[in-house]
């Protein structure tokens, strides 16, 4: 058995009851004592507090980080303002997906990059390969990420961070907290209002101390967090985004402003950009079982009404706030209208199923203050 | 009226040659919140050990196998509308089916429930 990594709040987690599991090469608290349903629900109803320090965080900084960076991903970067986020993906040259992440730029060429734990080191290994001389990378292993997810989680970090009570959706700020310096960011990956906190590992478990302290909080493991996600219709990276993926397949062209669609110039474009006009061959779409009851769980293959393969599950189990079964997989262009009609193979009998859309549960985010 | 186990977490509650069957107190934990049962239909014949229904979980699907050979006569219909019953009373009302038994022979290699206790502190 390989050698797990810890987090350097597993301590922390033990004392909160964490039960642990193997995720991205670490260690990883799976659920806590309410258990994943109740984590879940409670995340939807007030706040969830999630380490998520497994994920790679890398700065990127130097004259031409910017220009260098949109070779490797779909989104417009020279547009954003100081303190904004942007969610994109590196693309290949096939218009496969090594990787989603969040890239917020922190300044006019220094970026923070938040990617996957399980593919930061490849990343890495790609992001050293594409960025000329002159543009540096570096990797935060020395800090801890810690997301505030949930509709009470604006008032109640306020409390804490007063930064945070004005703070909207993909925007980032870098502040103090108790003296230290801390990036507060408004994301996450549950489909609600949140944040997502970047600290020095020598100051994390002071902030988790201080998080668990504040009203309605309560500590949410991996388990919960891929049902809020995957209830929200967002993607997990190995099991819905591939290298065999494109962003066009996944659905995800939103995140490929106007500028990137007409000039190109990233890994991959040429098949993107022809996605785009003519179509992929495959969508990303919701699927659910029209007994309304049975889950469709990962790797379930979907066949049209004649009993031909067309496409698979790729994420899939019951959502809690759903109170149902909810799964998205990749069908064929043909059969990707919402309603059309499938079979899905759950222990070799065919269930009758229906193409849906993805978001199970709406979002919430927070894209302005007016109300 | 008689109470065995298997290794593989369920309980078998034999009076005659019949027997009703669930999953015990410790696998509905393991488990995790149920949000889902699919049950053997009745007239099921079924050799020990064959997979004859499934208890999913918010975290996984997971098989239920026949702990004795017989006929499956009768399935716990209450599990379809209220498959939390399986979290909140395992060893009663969240039974999963009910069968004749044709070997009663088979019952011997069962645990009795001081050997399952301690089969359970092993797992630990």
């Amino acid at each position: 058995m390989t050698d797990l990594h810890s987090l350097v709040l597993e301590s922390f987690h033990v004392e909160q009851d964490a039960k642990f599991g193997s995720f991205a090469g670490y260690r990883m608290p799976m659920q806590y004592s309410l258990g994943v349903k109740g984590e879940h629900i409670h995340t939807r109803d007030a706040v969830g507090l999630f380490d998520v320090s497994h994920m790679g965080q890398l700065l990127i900084e130097g004259t031409g980080a910017t220009k260098a960076l949109e070779q490797l991903v779909p989104a417009a970067l020279q547009e954003m303002i100081p303190g904004q986020i942007r969610y994109s993906q590196l693309t290949l040259n096939n218009g496969g997906i090594l990787d989603d992440l969040m890239l917020t730029r922190l300044d006019g060429e220094y970026w923070g990059l938040v990617v996957n734990g399980a593919c930061k080191y490849g990343d890495m290994d790609h992001l050293k390969k594409h960025l000329p001389a002159g543009v540096t990378m570096r990797y935060l292993d020395n800090y801890s990420l810690i997301a505030v997810q949930g509709p009470k989680a604006r008032r109640v970090l306020s409390e804490m961070i007063p930064e945070a009570e004005k703070l909207i959706f993909m925007r980032s700020t870098q502040t103090l907290w108790n003296g230290h310096d801390i990036t507060l960011s408004c994301c996450g990956y549950t489909g609600e209002d949140g944040y997502e906190i970047s600290i020095a590992k020598q100051f994390a478990r002071e902030l988790a101390e201080a998080l668990t302290q504040l009203k309605e909080t309560t500590w949410v493991g991996l388990g919960a967090r891929n049902s809020l996600r995957l209830e929200t219709g967002l993607c997990l990276y190995g099991n819905d985004l591939t290298t065999d993926t494109t962003p066009i397949e996944a659905d995800l062209s939103w995140s490929i402003q106007k500028r990137r669609r007409t000039d190109g110039g990233f890994l991959g474009a040429e098949i993107i950009l022809k996605q785009i006009k003519d179509g992929s061959s495959r969508k990303r779409v919701g699927i659910k079982p029209e007994d309304g009851r049975t889950p469709l769980r990962d790797h379930t293959i979907l066949k049209n009404i004649a009993g031909n393969v067309v496409g698979e599950i790729t994420s899939g189990g019951f959502g809690p706030t759903h109170n149902g079964p909810v799964a998205m997989g990749y069908v064929s262009q043909n059969l990707n209208a919402i309603g059309t009609e499938l079979l899905a193979e759950v222990r070799g009998k065919d269930l009758r199923c229906t193409v849906c859309d993805p978001i199970f549960v709406q979002h919430r985010y927070v894209r302005n203050l007016s109300h | 009226m008689t109470v065995k186990y298997t290794r593989e977490h369920e309980w078998i509650r034999i009076e005659g040659d019949t027997a009703t069957v669930g999953i015990t107190f410790y696998a509905q934990e393991q488990l995790g919140d149920v949000v889902f049962v699919e049950l053997p239909e009745p007239d099921t014949a079924a050799d020990q050990g064959a997979e004859v229904a499934v208890v999913e979980s918010v975290k996984a699907a997971s098989d239920i196998y026949a702990p004795v050979t017989g006929t499956i006569f009768e399935s716990n219909a209450e599990l379809s509308d209220r498959p939390e019953l399986v979290n909140e009373d395992p060893e009663n009302d969240g039974w999963f089916f009910k069968m004749n038994l044709s070997d009663t022979s088979e019952l011997e290699d069962l645990l009795d429930e001081a050997d399952y206790q301690a089969f359970i502190q092993e797992e630990l």
